[in-house]
């Protein structure tokens, strides 16, 4: 797509706003209806992955060093993983929070 | 030579549908629209018109149900009224947001309660702002010719939007007229196969009424009231060229009469018949009064309707509806708006009248001009007259 879709002008938009292109909903930022965002303890993570199946946004994914962790683009900050998070990595904290 | 055939209304416009060749016909029979799903039916069933006819649990589901098929491509018709419009409400706007060209015709009917199967306009006005294009007729030819224009203005693709052909219930549809029908020949040319731009199709995977986020609704938006004002283009050149095969001509705001006269009447629908002989009547007996008849509702006619009354000091609009706890009728209101940033306009009177059924006689109009025309001179309390209601 030439143009992203906060510039995109009635003009540009398909007949009926059709799509044409799959998988376009991925350009859309959700991780900006977060309040809370997830934070990590990752020494108590035994990587069971339990976070990432609950995710209902399906947004969370093993990083480099194996932990699993969400992707912040889409994180909507419902706290789900750290409802789910046996070892108690997660801690939801506000956005405002350092 | 084309002959007039004596034939009911429903029946013909099911005839005419037929001519249009459609691919899928969904619908729910209700009174006073039946005879014309019921005649495609036999159609479809007697092997004399080749389309998939579905018949639904619903009218929610018959607009469904076009939609879907309208999506593939397909040329596609329905026909409701009253109740079952009220029913499908939800998915009329979805058809238009989708810019999916079905046609429906609409057979006027008074919304419940009380109960009533008669002709008024309350279902029409119920639809005004689901971003249809949509034409109210004055008798059977009007149907006929309208139904076959409908799909070619839908399918135009400066227009790809849904088209309503709204006829009056009982007046019309159960009435037997004489009836010219275009040569097949003739609106096989007129309405050649309908291509729509991006149908779903497996082998070009496309997704439809997807989601739009608030940074692009407003756009969404726009570009479908830009194409709905801008149908009024196509609608003209659409009822051009039908005359030329018909011999038979239509203009947004219909003129009787009204050219110079200083009093003019408005109204939409098959009282319109009724109304230009009681103008014949009126002026025989030597008093200036003209018609206006709308024949396109949406797109408003805005710039025909001000030329139209521009010499006029009075104009009397009488609706088949009431807008409750509002303006009064909801034509005379539009009508108002219309007309209020011009420097010189007429006094505009609003007359609410024929609801459910109820017959407005040649007297009647002698009545509500009169009246009318009497409001203009002493001014009223009233934002609306209410037409014959027993005190």
């Amino acid at each position: 797509m030439a143009k992203s879709e906060s510039e995109m002008t009635w003009r540009d938009l398909n007949i009926g706003c059709i799509v044409t292109e799959p998988g376009s909903a991925r350009q859309y930022q959700s991780g900006t209806w977060r309040s809370q965002r997830p934070t990590y303890e990752f020494k108590k993570c035994i990587r069971c992955g339990l976070c990432s199946l609950f995710c209902p946004e399906g947004c969370i994914e093993q990083n480099k060093d194996g932990y699993f962790e969400a992707n912040m683009y889409y994180c909507k900050g419902c706290g789900i993983c750290a409802r789910e998070c046996w070892p108690r990595v997660i801690k939801m904290v506000e956005e405002e929070e350092k | 030579m084309t002959q007039r055939v004596g034939v009911e209304v429903s029946i013909a416009v099911a005839d005419a549908v037929r001519m249009a060749n459609p691919d899928v016909v969904a619908a729910y029979p209700i009174t006073p629209q039946t005879h014309i799903v019921e005649h495609l039916a036999e159609l479809v069933a007697n092997g004399e018109m080749d389309a998939e006819y579905i018949p639904v649990e619903s009218e929610h589901s018959a607009m469904s149900a076009c939609l879907g098929a309208a999506a593939a491509g397909a040329r596609t018709f329905t026909a409701t009224a009253s109740q079952g419009l009220a029913l499908m409400n939800e998915v009329l706007y979805v058809a238009s947001g989708m810019r999916l060209p079905i046609v429906m015709v609409v057979a006027n009917r008074a919304l419940s309660a009380p109960l009533s199967i008669w002709c008024d306009h309350s279902d029409l006005m119920s639809v005004r702002d689901t971003g249809w294009v949509q034409i109210i007729v004055e008798n059977g030819q009007q149907a006929v010719d309208n139904t076959l224009c409908a799909f070619r203005i839908a399918e135009d693709r400066r227009v790809l939007l849904p088209v309503i052909v709204h006829l009056d219930g009982f007046n019309l549809t159960h009435v037997i007229e004489p009836i010219v029908f275009p040569e097949q020949a003739d609106i096989d040319k007129f309405l050649p196969v309908s291509s729509y731009p991006l149908p779903l199709n497996p082998d070009k995977p496309v997704a439809m009424g997807s989601f739009a986020p608030p940074f692009i609704f407003t756009e969404a938006k726009w570009a479908q009231e830009v194409a709905l004002k801008n149908s009024k283009g196509v609608v003209l050149e659409c009822w051009s060229d039908f005359s030329k095969i018909s011999g038979r001509g239509y203009s947004p705001v219909e003129k009787y009469k009204s050219d110079g006269a200083k009093v003019l009447l408005t109204t939409m629908g098959s009282i319109g018949e009724t109304a230009s002989v009681a103008i014949d009547r009126m002026r025989a007996a030597g008093k200036d009064v003209g018609l206006l008849k709308l024949r396109l509702w949406r797109p408003f006619p805005f710039d025909e309707l001000r030329v139209a009354v521009k010499d006029a000091d009075v104009l009397i609009v009488l609706d088949r509806d009431l807008s409750f706890g509002g303006p009064g009728g909801v034509l005379a209101s539009e009508v108002k708006a219309a007309l209020y940033s011009l420097e010189r306009k007429p006094k505009v009177v609003g007359f609410v009248g024929g609801l459910g059924g109820r017959d407005i006689t040649m007297d009647g109009f002698e009545d509500i001009v009169n009246k009318g025309m009497e409001i203009a001179r002493k001014g009223s309390q009233h934002e609306y007259e209410i037409y014959g209601v027993r005190e």
